[in-house]
């Protein structure tokens, strides 16, 4: 009845020396859920889920990817990366390499894939995130909402499993914001298991499955979107949303 | 109406730029007149000539270090090419060391274990602050000291440190070593091609091969094992001593040493910088994105990095090149005949020509500084991040 | 910069901090043994040969140390260490060269007020500021009165400066003149008026381009040949002028780089304010370039700084001269690395200073413009 747990979080803890930023983080994550992370800066909703791709490690408690426990073995962690993909908020392509082979450099050189094939994936995410006549500028020639949907696309070339969205539009212009969630969206439809930290509550409410709101480091509240909005059960969570929603 | 034709002219923008442009013309140019007119005179009364023949006149010295023969019957032009020769031989050994050197220190200041990143801060901070003069004239007079030829110190059996020099044997090429030479060029060329084609195989495939260490065990086995099956075609003429001197073989005077160590070693501290910066410079967000993807660390480094830190590391890298090209200038100092002893001390001394001495000496430099700023111009265009990054 | 990060062991950051930076992998921990032993042996020998086992005025016999074969290390070779008392018997010419003993006051006085001299010009927020910029443009006429001579003052020729005296004249002077002409220079290097333009340029990047040693020599030799008869520079003002030249060369670059970082609105502002070029260049654009260009500029002075010691090579004393002068004296011949190192301290003293300074500077541009 219940689907495959893709990503177990049992009993985390991290700290930064006498800084401790995440705080008995319990999380599990099914195939094919969106999960979106929201709460206050500083309370430690980043540093999670860049603990889950070991960008960050953790000191106590245990993290299993797709079976895989997240260790200091440099083999886990490879294999783990290799199905996880992350988009960060400030995009960070690579300037120096052209689109097209911003996206074909990790097919090529962790799955060992030939150029051709690898340059068809990456003009059919091109086609997907809705920008293929870019193949051949770089990355300084575009707008911030067209770099961001090449670093998706980037993400997406490798197959995951799973995708990671630390505050994707964060760094964006207004304007601009709309053509990347579109395309989160579809990816959502699409199937993708994802965790989203991101402050755009309008796409929180279009895609998750589950809301989770984090505040100096601890899971305050987990529900579905209906009840998280509407009835939300922690004070902070209702202080947080009252900020939040006000705009 | 004279007086507006004046206003006229001063506060009309275009006007009033010719015009000063043109009083300043005038000023020039006289002032030029004026020099050439006070020099000319002040040449004849001292009974100096003038002019470019003294070229052709014998330079009357002997000039110890070179790399083409001279003699002191051989002209002053042909004293100046030694010069040359020997300021562009420091120019590119010292560039050489220095780099190595630069480098392994800049990474050094990165790492991770404080101690040694902080020696190597020591080293550049003590470096950077005290004058290269010094600094060649300090090892200088240490290579001064080593023990006299009689009770050199002795490495290998064959190399011998001493006060005038580092004696070591000097090869002789027999008959065969071209057929080594040949093969050497071979396998160079060999393994660009094997380097293209390798490269299309991973296009095609996908897979790696590890094109460097090929390449790398080509260009070493492959002259070596010429060597031996032509019958080892090198010998050594050993150094001998005989009497207070050694005979054969060849010597590494100090005054080359002592400007190499000097320079290498003064160049190193600023280029270590310039590295340390150039790897900083590269954000952090570059090293997790490529991390996220999967890459591996060195493949992090060799395809993500340092292409972006090399960008920021060659034009500043360029400019501590020339300012070793000129520093090398300090041979006088300590008798090395780069171009500035030979033929602009020297010669100068002997012929007085110092005006056209001294033209020919600063042009040689100009040209060089312009020579190496036109290439590094052309990579800097190359390398642009292309868009407004 | 290990991508897999520490399972650190504890909360406490020092702790942390130290294993971190030392025994953060076996090939760390390995480093830092290493270097821990790199420094006890260089450490305990230099301060071995430098202080605990030298001689300071007398030798370990006791007796006052008069020349070099009285150093206790040349008595009982291989167990003393340096014989800094020729830096003591010599150390006023490395100070004045040559300069006449009762004068020497008058050095002294000078480079007193050097320091109140400058320090208008370096620090922002001091007060009385106004008081301290007017006695930097009277200080050169004081300096130049009691370092040469005049009415009351025996006149010390320059042939008798010497040691650190030389050095810090030949900087000072060379980046207090060269200062002006460069500002003009960088000026002209960005005018509209091609002439002038090209001009500029040229002379840039031909002094840029030459070695300052072939410039000295240029001065030395040549000097005298444009001048008329009977006007016969003195060997160190010739330096000076080379020196200028030089320096102006390489601070116009750095003051051009500050005038590049002004936006462009600042100069549209004050167009459509009417302030004419030379108000709006002196008002708006130069005190903010030359604040950015400072740290670049103190760059080119501490290479001027130790460029200075160039001079040795055409017969003038400053203090790397004086070092080499005092090797060459019999009683003291030999003795090259006291003489050295202490010549690098007192360099270092000063260029590190000045590095310093300008990294100080740069944080509080930092701070002022964010």
């Amino acid at each position: 009845m219940s689907l495959e747990q893709v990503i177990q979080l049992e009993k985390v803890n991290k700290w930064y020396d006498d800084f401790h930023v995440l705080k008995d983080i319990d999380l599990l994550v099914e195939k094919g859920q969106k999960i979106v992370i929201c709460g206050p800066s500083g309370s430690g909703k980043s540093t999670m889920i860049r603990c889950i791709n070991r960008l960050e490690a953790h000191q106590e408690g245990k993290i299993t990817v797709h079976g895989t426990e997240l260790t200091n073995d440099l083999k886990n962690i490879d294999l783990i990366r290799k199905n996880v993909g992350m988009v960060f908020q400030q995009f960070n392509l690579f300037p120096h390499l052209s689109v097209l082979e911003n996206i074909t450099l990790a097919p090529i050189w962790v799955k060992k894939m030939p150029k051709q094939e690898a340059e068809e994936i990456a003009m059919a995410y091109l086609e997907k995130v809705k920008i293929p006549e870019q193949a051949e500028k770089f990355p300084g020639q575009l707008s911030g909402g067209q770099q961001q949907r090449v670093a998706i696309a980037r993400s997406l070339a490798m197959n995951p499993d799973i995708m990671l969205f630390d505050e994707p539009t964060s760094a964006l212009d207004p304007e601009m914001i709309k053509e990347v969630l579109d395309v989160m969206i579809q990816l959502a439809e699409e199937g993708m298991t994802m965790l989203v930290v991101t402050h755009e509550m309008g796409f929180a409410k279009t895609v998750a499955d589950q809301m989770i709101f984090m505040d100096e480091g601890r899971i305050v509240e987990e529900a579905k979107p209906e009840e998280f909005f509407n009835n939300p059960q922690n004070d902070r969570t209702k202080l947080f949303l009252s900020q939040i929603l006000n705009h | 109406m004279q007086n507006s034709l004046i206003r006229k002219v001063i506060f009309d923008e275009k006007s009033r730029s010719l015009l000063i442009q043109t009083l300043t013309i005038g000023i020039f140019a006289f002032v030029i007149y004026i020099l050439v007119q006070q020099t000319a005179y002040n040449l004849d009364k001292r009974g100096i000539s003038s002019g470019f023949d003294f070229l052709n006149m014998a330079a009357g010295y002997d000039i110890s270090i070179r790399l083409i023969p001279f003699t002191s019957e051989d002209t002053h032009l042909r004293a100046y090419f030694v010069g040359l020769l020997n300021t562009l031989l420091i120019a590119v050994c010292g560039c050489f060391l220095a780099t190595i050197l630069g480098f392994l220190v800049g990474i050094i200041r990165l790492s991770s274990n404080w101690l040694f990143k902080n020696i190597a801060y020591v080293y550049v901070e003590f470096t950077r602050n005290v004058p290269v003069l010094l600094q060649i004239i300090l090892y200088y007079s240490i290579l001064l000291h080593l023990p006299q030829i009689k009770q050199a110190i002795v490495l290998l059996d064959n190399f011998y440190l001493t006060n005038r020099g580092f004696f070591m044997p000097s090869p002789v090429f027999k008959e065969g070593f071209g057929i080594v030479i040949a093969s050497l060029i071979f396998a160079v060329i060999a393994s660009y091609f094997i380097k293209k084609y390798l490269k299309k195989r991973q296009e095609t495939t996908g897979r790696q091969y590890p094109i460097f260490l090929i390449n790398s065990a080509l260009i070493i086995f492959i002259p070596i094992f010429f060597y031996y099956t032509t019958g080892m075609p090198i010998e050594f003429d050993n150094p001998v001593l005989k009497g207070f001197n050694f005979k054969g073989g060849m010597v590494v005077r100090p005054e080359f040493l002592g400007m190499l160590f000097g320079l290498s070693v003064y160049t190193a501290a600023f280029i270590s910088e310039t590295v340390r910066s150039g790897i900083i410079s590269v954000s952090k967000g570059q090293r997790e994105a490529s991390q996220a993807l999967g890459l591996k660390n060195n493949l992090v480094m060799r395809l993500i990095i340092i292409p972006q830190a090399l960008r920021v590391i060659i034009p500043p890298l360029t400019s501590q090149y020339l300012n070793l090209t000129k520093n090398s200038s300090l041979g006088i100092a300590i008798g090395y005949a780069d171009l500035v002893h030979g033929f602009g001390g020297i010669s100068l001394n002997q012929t007085g020509r110092a005006i056209e001495i001294m033209m020919i000496v600063m042009l040689t430099y100009l040209s060089i500084s312009l020579i190496i700023s036109i290439f590094m111009n052309i990579y800097n265009k190359a390398v642009q991040f292309k868009g407004n990054a | 910069m290990s991508s897999v990060a520490l399972k650190d062991l504890s909360h406490n950051k020092y702790y942390n901090w130290i294993i971190r930076n030392f025994f953060s992998t076996w090939l760390n921990t390995f480093l830092t043994i290493i270097a821990l032993i790199f420094l006890y042996k260089v450490g305990t020998f230099f301060l071995d040969w430098a202080i605990f086992s030298a001689d300071f005025k007398v030798n370990f016999q006791g007796e006052v140390i008069t020349d070099r074969t009285m150093c206790s290390k040349n008595i009982a070779p291989g167990e003393y260490g340096a014989c800094w008392t020729i830096i003591y018997a010599r150390f006023d010419q490395f100070m004045y060269g040559l300069y006449p003993a009762e004068e020497t006051w008058r050095v002294n006085l000078s480079f007193f007020l050097l320091p109140f001299a400058i320090i208008g010009f370096l620090f922002d927020k001091l007060p009385l500021r106004k008081y301290f910029i007017f006695f930097t443009f009277i200080y050169p006429f004081i300096a130049y009165f009691l370092l040469y001579g005049g009415p009351n003052l025996t006149i010390v020729e320059t042939n008798k400066w010497g040691g650190l005296l030389v050095t810090l004249f030949l900087g000072v002077t060379g980046i207090g003149l060269a200062f002006p002409l460069s500002i003009v220079l960088a000026l002209g290097r960005r005018s509209n008026m091609p002439i002038i333009k090209s001009i500029c340029v040229i002379f840039i990047e031909f002094i840029r381009g030459v070695p300052l040693i072939t410039l000295l020599f240029t001065a030395n030799v040549m000097l005298p040949l444009f001048l008329p008869e009977g006007v016969n520079p003195d060997n160190l003002l010739r330096a000076l002028v080379a020196v200028t030249l030089f320096q102006s060369a390489y601070m116009a670059e750095a003051i051009r780089g500050g005038l590049q970082a002004i936006p462009r609105g600042q100069i549209e502002a004050a167009q459509s304010l009417g302030l004419t070029y030379w108000q709006t260049t002196r008002k708006i654009v130069l005190p903010q370039a030359l604040k950015i260009a400072i740290p670049p500029i103190v760059n080119t002075c501490i290479g001027l700084f130790k460029d200075t010691s160039l001079v040795l090579i055409i017969g003038l004393f400053d203090l790397l001269g004086i070092g080499k002068a005092t090797l060459a004296d019999m009683n003291w011949t030999k003795l090259y690395y006291e003489v050295y190192v202490f010549i690098a301290l007192v360099f270092f003293i000063f260029c590190f200073g000045m590095s310093r300074y300008s990294l100080y500077l740069e944080k509080k541009l930092k701070t002022d413009n964010s």
